[in-house]
């Protein structure tokens, strides 16, 4: 990461947010860094490792779509953070030093990171990494749509931008959930295992968070819960082809990612994303 | 600021009266540098050719002896590792050629489209051996495998097939010729 790179400094200058609304701008900034950055890391962890070449490199090229949003949406929230004084993530500036996207991702422990649960999981196998992001990636894509009209234009540029991406990983995606639940005895077994085992994540996606619902108000969010018609939609669309029977929600749902309540899970990719920016404070390469 | 594909408008007019023209002619100058800073990842396109350089302007710096040099450029995909490479080389272009008062800005509204790029770009491509992308239309932004006809660089003909919806870099396709058996990279239209 380039702690040079600044991307309001141009076209669009940020919104005075002050208060309660700085607040809760911030904590939603950083819910859609951390969803982008955590998905991007575990993906990440496929490279080199994928079952072939081509699907290794399409896992890595997603991780750094994903990477890249991350990093347009930390460098707006470190922005918002270094203008306010009252901002609680003000105890990262160390010194001089202000906060900066790196600083954000590197520096910030497992209770600090407001993304969902889903995206914290581990691999597992090909057919779990799959599930996991189209599941994902149809949340996403269901949530840029929208947002890309947010009241917040540094917001909803990035969306726009990322539409285009998301857009790629969820037809890859859906692809794979057809190609093994129409596939063989052994992949239809695998994808089902996958589903049993992540679908009580689901709910967690469209359940708002107190600051989506305030921002809401402001259109600078999106309220979530309306994305469930449209996610659901495409879910049954792409089940339905890959002869998978339709996803029944009605297991006991997991929820506590947005408020930053994590499974160990989170921690140990933590312990090893975050190793070296903490042994070497600010180390480049 | 002026757009780029106007500027070049307005280089074959040059009837703009609220610009100087000795500024212009350094506009003029400083578009024919970057056309010579190459893609890191395609290194056949110029970053003109690619459609990233979104405006040039120069104005005039009481405080400095060389002209402040604006270039706005946008990324083509978030993740574009080749970001900070392609400002840095925009950077040492300008200062090589004495332009020292220089930013470089980044803008991510309105997103890259293929759309942007120059035809002449589009047959440097494929003269490398990579085709080059469709005009954005219906089937690039559909989401559901509804495949595009894309043409093989090497014998044109449109019996392809995809092998992978992403190739080597984050803005390519792997596709494979049936006719010719080439398998080649496809800049896919975004």
């Amino acid at each position: 990461m380039n702690i040079n790179s600044d991307i309001t400094s141009t076209d669009y200058e940020a919104p005075a947010y002050s208060g309660e609304m700085l607040a809760a701008v911030v904590e939603y900034i950083l819910r859609l860094a951390d969803n982008a950055l955590i998905l991007g890391h575990r993906n990440s962890e496929w490279t080199g490792f994928g079952p072939i070449l081509e699907q290794d490199i399409a896992l890595s090229n997603i991780a750094l779509d994903l990477v890249g949003q991350a990093r347009n949406y930390y460098q707006y929230a470190a922005t918002l953070v270094n203008r306010s004084h009252e901002s609680p993530w003000q105890r990262l500036a160390t010194g001089k030093n202000q906060v900066s996207e790196d600083v954000l991702a590197y520096f910030r422990d497992a209770p600090d990171f407001r993304n969902c649960l889903l995206v914290e999981q581990v691999n597992g196998d090909w057919a779990k990494t799959i599930i996991r992001q189209f599941f994902f990636s149809t949340y996403q894509f269901a949530l840029f749509e929208k947002l890309s009209f947010s009241a917040d234009k540094i917001i909803s540029a990035i969306a726009e931008k990322s539409l285009k991406e998301v857009t790629y990983h969820l037809r890859w995606s859906s692809e794979w959930v057809i190609r093994l639940g129409d596939g063989t005895p052994e992949s239809q077994l695998r994808i089902k295992n996958a589903i049993a085992e992540l679908h009580q994540f689901v709910s967690e996606l469209t359940s708002p968070a107190s600051y989506e619902l305030f921002l809401a108000k402001y259109n600078i969010s999106v309220d979530v819960s309306k994305l469930r018609n449209a996610w659901q939609a495409r879910t049954d669309e792409v089940f339905n082809q890959a002869t998978l029977p339709p996803l029944s929600l009605s297991a006991k749902q997991a929820f506590g990612g947005k408020e930053g309540k994590h499974s160990d899970q989170l921690q140990s990719l933590l312990n090893e994303m975050q190793i070296m920016q903490r042994t070497y404070p600010g180390c480049e390469w | 600021m002026v757009a780029v594909h106007k500027l070049f408008m307005d280089i074959s007019k040059s009837n703009d009266q609220t610009v100087s023209t000795s500024l212009k002619k350094i506009e003029r100058e400083i578009i024919g540098l970057l056309e010579m800073i190459n893609d890191p990842e395609v290194p056949v396109l110029s970053i003109i050719d690619l459609g990233i350089v979104r405006a040039v302007k120069v104005s005039d710096d009481p405080a400095n002896e060389s002209p402040r040099v604006q270039v706005t450029i946008t990324p083509t995909y978030s993740g574009c590792p080749a970001m900070d490479v392609i400002t840095m080389a925009i950077r040492m272009t300008l200062i090589q050629h004495g332009y020292t008062n220089s930013r470089v800005e980044t803008v991510l509204s309105p997103a890259w489209t293929t759309d942007w790029m120059t035809t002449r770009g589009k047959e440097k491509l494929k003269a490398f051996g990579i085709a080059p992308p469709n005009p954005t239309q219906q089937v690039c932004n559909k989401l559901f495998q509804e495949d595009e006809a894309i043409q093989c660089p090497h014998c044109n003909s449109y019996h392809t097939r995809k092998i992978s919806q992403f190739g080597s870099t984050a803005c390519k396709a792997l596709y494979q010729c049936n006719d010719c058996q080439e398998p080649f990279d496809y800049f896919k239209c975004h």
